[in-house]
């Protein structure tokens, strides 16, 4: 892929960019720190690509008019950041239950309530995972990097598009804040997995036979979309049979295609005694130490970094618990993804937690000290 | 940590800092090195205090945020005394003050450079807000970080609209000083570097 | 005007039917003089578009031959900005019950006034929540009862139209469901209009409001609603004293204001796609 000069550039930035790359076209939004600068980037950009900006009177209209855009047949994309993830949490259950594309970045603030707007934080770890009420699937990616904010929102966007399914962004306000060197593809066009345009004669919104494309509206399809549980053709139904098979259905899809949501990276020692399991900011302090205590020092340690938080990387960390006798969870709230953690190793190895929750991120020395305890 | 250098640039609300921070990441990227540059948000950052980080090194950057400075930069009193003690390594980190609002205690182990940054960008440049680029041109004289011809294309390319010229010349203004030595005064007779 | 077999068989999904309406309830009327409204105003089927949000009346959506947009309680008007905003040259209709579009969507109900964004509110106004068995609405006269007012509403009501009005609508009209053809005018005057605009269609229902505030039966609601209505052009030069108690129907206000998505394509240099109709 051919790539233009390196350039400064901040996280949310990014995310702004990877969308536009992405062929995101829509983005209605509400302003809210740390997440603004996402929609200060779109608001200039969008309008001199033929894009729609729209500031919509609150977080919960903003939710809606994505989705409204997005069966108009817009890719489309919303920022927010702790309460207004919140209040956008109804919208994007009917989202995932009429299945419709969108993804939603929510830069984490310390919470809850207003907590501190400014301080970072990986409090909504969960919240990504359960916000909405009912059984639902969801998607949730975290970078650790201003490239991989880019990176992730641009895979976000299209893998949204195949499954028809919204995609949460989990950023941290310093991934969202920090300007670092990226070097950004230099076509953003063959960023975009364009999705067939042909609609094939005998098309369901919701076929039994799995995921099919979604039409816009405007076509001559007519078809129904509703957040009532619905048949093939999206009218509403009360049938327990229908009702329990359009769960599977959105449940399904992730399963089907679990390799390509499921994202991580490990980097350490082949036969680890000791594995860090983090993600968002913390990878950065993680890695800075494994770095240290494996490339310079050999010493039997490894970072399994997850890009991917939900669904979870359950085969990743049963894989790491193998090998490992102790698996170190950092996280900047006070204890939630290690709970995912704990299931998946299934006392098979120590699980340590190492919480912090003051507005500040885990320092590397932090992160040494107790990988150094288990060590030695 | 040999090439890694961890620059704080603080000072008031509304002295230019946090785009100074920028700029001086953005030379760091157009001279081919990594950077991170992360600042303090919020409400303190309004008209209060004002504080700004950047990293640069030759390697990756993990921990984007400065904990053991190189250079520090200090554009008022205020940040002269809250910073100045963060300083790990006393005496090898390079401590530079805007005289014009420092006044000291000037401790010996600490080694300050003071200059009358914001008082030159004033009398001798002609323009009070361009104390910012006075203050890079110091403190990259002083500490080397960036090539400076690709610092001051770097400032032209990221300045607004019809001010590049005389922000370039504030950054040279800064190298002067920093030539005259610390410690001096104003020095009315100081020409034109150019 | 097509014959109304027709109407039923192009615009109506009539394997949805029977409806999900209580008997004596106005949804049907509305929804007929809707469809008729639409074939009046000669839009091609395919660029329609029926958003609802949640409550009796937004079940319409489900029964009517369109692309067909169901959202969240109070959203519908911000789910149908985002749509207008993305594909402008579709005429969106957007269906609403009163407690819908007052009191939980109240906020996108102003705003979408304000920025008078081309889309056409229908609120279904039967003073009371009856999906959920009778709750008092922002619509609910005082005195009223409901069942979380059982001793009468101490709240005051909102005059819908004129909030509409004050928050930057363009168009905005009365009708009822007693009177059908005057209410398909309505509509179609409201559809065929450039900006927001609202037609405010007063409809009974007997079972979880008549009932309770004695206003008797289906019959004697209908008949109520008819004779309690005076037109603009009736009520025009008439004393305060002469229209105590009468609800006026037909265009209350009218203006020509810049429409929001015209203007923003405009400021982008991005045509709309122009329809052969409406």
């Amino acid at each position: 892929m051919p790539e233009t000069k390196p350039v400064l550039m901040q996280g949310n930035e990014a995310c702004a960019e990877g969308a536009i790359s992405a062929g995101v076209r829509f983005y209605a939004g509400y302003p809210i720190t740390p997440s603004t600068e996402v929609a200060e980037r779109m608001a200039v950009k969008l309008p001199d690509i033929g894009g729609v900006f729209i500031q919509m009177e609150d977080e919960i209209a903003s939710m809606a008019a994505v989705i409204g855009a997005s069966i108009g047949g817009m890719r489309t994309l919303t920022a927010t950041s702790g309460p207004g993830f919140s209040l956008k949490q109804e919208n994007i259950g009917y989202a995932i239950m009429a299945e419709i594309p969108c993804v939603i970045v929510n830069v984490q603030r310390m919470g809850p309530s207003t907590g501190v707007p400014t301080a970072p934080s990986q409090g909504d770890v969960m919240q990504a995972r359960w916000g909405t009420h009912g059984d639902h699937p969801v998607i949730v990616f975290s970078p650790a990097s201003v490239y991989e904010t880019y990176y992730l929102t641009v895979a976000a966007v299209n893998l949204s598009q195949k499954l028809r399914q919204p995609i949460i962004l989990l950023l941290d306000e310093v991934i969202g804040h920090m300007r670092e060197k990226v070097t950004i593809p230099k076509d953003s066009k063959l960023m975009v997995e364009k999705a067939s345009d042909k609609v094939p004669a005998d098309w369901k919104p919701y076929d039994d036979k799995g995921l099919t494309p979604l039409v816009p509206f405007g076509f001559g399809h007519y078809y129904h979309v509703t957040g009532l549980f619905h048949d093939q053709y999206g009218f509403p139904t009360g049938d327990p049979q229908q009702v329990e098979r359009s769960l599977d259905r959105i449940h399904e899809k992730l399963k089907k295609y679990r390799d390509e949501v499921v994202l991580t990276n490990y980097i350490g020692h082949k036969e680890p005694r000791v594995v860090i399991v983090t993600y968002g900011c913390t990878v950065r302090s993680a890695r800075a130490v494994v770095k240290k205590a494996y490339w310079n020092n050999r010493q039997p340690v490894g970072l399994l970094s997850l890009q991917t938080l939900w669904p979870f990387p359950d085969k990743e960390v049963q894989e790491i618990a193998k090998k490992a006798d102790v698996v170190i969870v950092p996280e900047m709230n006070m204890g939630q993804i290690i709970g995912e953690v704990e299931r998946q190793v299934k006392g098979e190895a120590e699980v340590i937690p190492l919480n912090r929750y003051d507005g500040e991120m885990i320092s590397p020395e932090q992160i040494s000290d107790i990988m150094g305890r288990w060590l030695s | 940590m040999g090439n890694r250098q961890e620059i704080l640039l603080t000072g008031a609300g509304g002295q230019g800092l946090i785009l100074a921070s920028i700029i001086l990441a953005h030379a760091a990227v157009n001279d081919n090195k990594n950077v991170v540059q992360t600042q303090s948000y919020g409400p303190e950052a309004r008209g209060g205090a004002s504080m700004a980080g950047v990293i640069i090194d030759i390697d990756t950057i993990e921990y984007p945020k400065v904990v053991n400075p190189t250079v520090l930069l200090c554009m008022n009193q205020a940040s002269f005394n809250k910073y100045l003690p963060k300083i790990k390594r006393v005496g090898e980190c390079i401590v530079i003050v805007d005289s014009t609002f420092v006044s000291g205690p000037f401790r010996e182990e600490y080694k300050v450079q003071n200059y009358p940054i914001t008082k030159v960008a004033k009398e001798k440049v002609g323009k009070e807000v361009v104390a910012n680029m006075l203050a890079l041109g110091v403190v990259n004289a002083a500490a080397g970080l960036v090539d400076p011809d690709i610092f001051r294309e770097s400032i032209f390319e990221m300045a607004p609209k019809g001010s590049g010229e005389i922000n370039q010349k504030a950054f040279d203004m800064g190298y002067f000083l920093y030539e005259q030595g610390s410690g001096q005064d104003i020095d009315q007779s100081a020409q034109n570097p150019q | 005007m097509a014959i109304i077999e027709q109407l039923t068989q192009d615009f109506l999904r009539t394997k949805k039917l029977p409806h999900i309406w209580c008997p004596g309830c106005g949804n049907g009327i509305v929804t007929a003089a809707l469809v008729r409204a639409i074939e009046r105003a000669d839009y091609d089927q395919r660029d329609v578009v029926i958003v609802s949000g949640i409550g009796c009346s937004s079940r319409a959506a489900g029964y009517l031959n369109f692309n067909t947009l169901h959202t969240t309680h109070g959203r519908a008007l911000a789910f149908a900005t985002g749509l207008k905003m993305a594909r402008p040259e579709l005429k969106l209709f957007v269906i609403m019950g009163d407690g819908d579009c007052s009191a939980i969507g109240g906020n996108h109900f102003i705003h979408s006034a304000r920025r008078n964004i081309d889309l056409n509110a229908i609120v279904v106004n039967n003073h009371i929540y009856g999906m959920t068995g009778g709750q008092h609405s922002p619509l609910t006269p005082i005195g009223k009862k409901a069942t979380t007012a059982p001793r009468g509403t101490l709240e005051r009501e909102f005059n819908l139209l004129e909030l509409a009005r004050g928050a930057g609508a363009t168009f905005g009209a009365r009708g009822n469901a007693a009177q059908p053809r005057q209410l398909e005018q309505l509509i179609t005057r409201g559809a065929k209009h450039k900006g927001f605009s609202i037609v405010e269609a007063l409809s009974p229902c007997p079972i979880a409001y008549g009932r309770r505030n004695k206003l008797g039966g289906p019959v004697d609601m209908m008949k109520d609603l008819k004779e309690n209505s005076i037109s603009t052009e009736r009520a025009a030069g008439k004393e305060d004293s002469e229209l105590e108690g009468k609800t006026i129907t037909g265009v209350i206000f009218n203006y020509e204001e810049p429409e929001y998505a015209a203007e923003y394509y405009h400021s982008i240099g991005k045509e709309i796609p122009v329809k052969s109709s409406g």
